[in-house]
């Protein structure tokens, strides 16, 4: 019979057995991302470890954590020690550089193009044959069509979501009312939109906390008529469940979407990454990091690798957060913060 | 015993049930909902398991996150049971054989896991230990990673798991009083050896009862785990945070082998638990005669 120094032995040494491998040396970096980006990343990682040994001999391990934009944002200034964030909109990353101060609030110019290597926009993802025939932004406020997006308060993608309903609501209401000058900047204008947006937000029957739940929502338990969703996770819907079951609807006018990057300086100055985290967030700039990001379904920003993959992206009308909404900081906190008109809007219901 | 055994059927002893048929109703309504609510899902676990053979199976197994997923969950449950063991002992062992002032107080504060949602418990730990929190910015300079790292998925497990065992041996000890205790202090045994000798034989089956329930929270928590795991692949996601993400990546065969192995654990569980009760039950019923003689 054991007696209970030799099962304390025992439990001690298993206990270090199991947690030594977990400790090996090699360069280990922490990305920290959105929730679609999981097959981009996983491809994009190991290119870039390949890169980096044929370049500097060391053998680089990239670790990934996934959830919805918001939330992940929150863990980081919680302390979860990201090398580089690649969340889904840059006010999640702003939020970080001003609760955690963990880099400058500057940050969205240190790297080309708004620190966004890769674009996407939103589109809609509707069952095969589309058999409420949805074409548009105004056929969502229609009774009886269900409507699945994620939870704009945790989800970057349902940001995007909300924010282009309500630049077509604007963009409407200055087709209808042609005579009056700035239509669209007018405060009808944007009781119109608030409407609107409320009337989309009736018929969403359940908020996920991230973009992936939502997919999963819709495609594997087959709720709702319609998803508002990124490009490149409609496209990876259609690539995992096949084009005869799903189809993408295009909207008259959309949103340029600019899921942006960014180094975290004090992480990486405490764990002594800068060189290696610098360096792999300017790989996806790179012709081999824009070719994986476009295989992956994200609008690639090189012109060379955009011509490419031309007919793979069907041309969208698309307005820009900063012309319609003067940016993240104010649309955050018109629409997203508490007591916000999302939370007056989504109140109501 | 024996004599709720031979009369527990009301038609046999009561007239008035005779010929009824409201038993039978109800016996058909108890095993419809156990089947839709608990084996249909227990056999869906292993048809979706098994649904691309028994090859991909497998092979979601040697998945080294996978591997990594299961290694993380067996240390959890390696450190966390021995602690949460010389904790229930020592607090039942207070509770039950002496008197202090906020003996109520203490028996409640065991209880509060209990009562509080694990997402709860997780949120607490971020908030002594996040970087903002009460110890961040101590930690950070010490370069200590408590939360988003093991040591935090351990506190959070143990958090959760702390009342299994004491809940389980408070009772027990209660029932069995202090006599045998206080004779052998009388004969002059030391404290250990009254512990060894006396305690320990009497209430080993409830303590491995306790350890049993423990055992299948820990490796089933998801919770608390899930808000300080930071959920890392291949470093910080225990297995059903991994059931989580192979099955938000559409690898639905990966999730369900992961299920599978939870769900084989839990059987294990119920019937090591099944063992346990009955010995528990075959021991009282010698003590109890042994007594009488």
């Amino acid at each position: 019979m054991m007696t209970i120094k030799t099962w304390i032995t025992h439990v001690v040494l298993g206990v270090l057995v199991l947690a030594i491998p977990g400790y090996a040396k090699d360069i280990k970096l922490l990305n920290v991302s959105y929730d679609p980006t999981r097959e981009l990343y996983q491809e994009f990682n190991k290119a870039f470890a390949a890169y980096w040994k044929e370049k500097t001999g060391d053998t680089v391990v990239i670790n990934q954590s996934h959830g919805g934009a918001g939330k992940q944002a929150r863990a980081v200034i919680d302390g979860l020690e990201a090398d580089v964030v690649t969340l889904a909109l840059a006010y999640d990353i702003d939020a970080i550089a001003e609760k955690a101060k963990l880099f400058p609030k500057t940050w969205q110019s240190r790297l080309p193009n708004n620190s966004s290597p890769y674009t996407s926009t939103i589109v809609f993802l509707v069952r095969k044959g589309n058999p409420k025939q949805i074409k548009d932004w105004d056929d969502l406020i229609k009774p009886g069509v269900w409507i699945i997006t994620p939870n704009p308060k945790t989800s970057g993608g349902a940001r995007w979501n909300y924010l282009a309903a309500w630049a077509f609501a604007l963009e409407q209401y200055k087709i209808q009312h042609p005579d009056q000058k700035d239509a669209e900047k007018s405060g009808e204008a944007d009781a119109y939109s608030r409407e609107f947006v409320a009337k989309i937000f009736k018929n969403v029957p359940v908020l996920d906390s991230g973009a992936r739940g939502s997919t999963t929502t819709f495609v594997q338990r087959e709720i709702g008529d319609v998803f508002l969703s990124w490009e490149n996770e409609a496209f990876l819907a259609i690539k995992e469940f096949g084009a005869d079951k799903f189809e993408i609807v295009i909207p008259s006018l959309s949103i340029l979407a600019e899921p942006p990057v960014t180094v975290v300086d004090k992480v990486v100055d405490r764990r002594g990454t800068r060189e290696v985290a610098q360096a792999y967030l300017e790989f996806l700039y790179s012709e081999k990091g824009q070719d994986i990001a476009a295989r992956n379904f994200y609008r690639p920003r090189l012109e060379s690798v955009a011509k490419k993959y031309a007919e793979q992206f069907p041309k969208v009308k698309m307005i820009t957060i900063d012309a319609v909404f003067g940016g993240w900081q104010k649309a955050q906190k018109r629409h997203f913060d508490d007591g916000g008109v999302f939370d007056q809007i989504y109140g109501i219901k | 015993m024996s004599i709720t055994h031979t009369q527990s059927d009301l038609r046999q002893t009561h007239p008035a049930y005779r010929g009824r048929w409201t038993p039978v109703i109800l016996t058909t309504i108890a095993i419809l909902f156990l089947g839709v609510f608990l084996l249909l899902p227990l056999a869906a676990v292993f048809v979706e398991a098994f649904r691309k053979g028994i090859g991909v199976y497998l092979q979601s197994f040697t998945d080294p996150d996978a591997r990594s997923a299961m290694r993380l969950t067996l240390l959890v449950t390696l450190l966390v049971i021995p602690l949460n063991l010389v904790f229930g002992v020592a607090a039942s062992w207070a509770i039950t054989k002496f008197d202090f002032p906020g003996k109520g107080i203490f028996l409640t504060l065991i209880d509060l896991p209990f009562a509080i949602s694990p997402v709860i418990s997780g949120v607490i730990f971020v908030m002594l230990f996040g970087l903002n929190g009460w110890f961040g910015p101590w930690l950070i300079e010490h370069n200590i990673k408590i939360i988003f790292a093991v040591p935090g998925i351990v506190l959070a497990t143990l958090f959760v798991t702390f009342p299994f065992i004491a809940r389980e041996l408070i009772p027990l000890m209660q029932s069995q009083g202090t006599e045998q205790e206080q004779a052998a202090l009388v004969l002059g045994a030391s404290g250990w050896q009254m512990f060894r000798r006396i305690t320990l034989p009497n209430i080993k089956w409830g303590l491995l009862y306790g350890v049993i329930l423990c055992n299948a929270r820990a490796i089933g928590e998801f919770g608390a785990v899930s808000v300080v795991s930071g959920h890392i692949r291949g470093q910080t996601n225990t297995i059903p945070l991994h059931i989580e993400i192979l099955y938000n990546e559409y690898n639905f065969v990966g999730a369900f082998a992961m299920a599978s192995l939870l769900t084989l654990l839990a059987l294990v569980t119920l019937a090591a638990k099944t063992l346990v009760e009955w010995k528990t039950r075959k021991d009282q019923a010698k003590a109890v005669i042994g007594g009488i003689r």
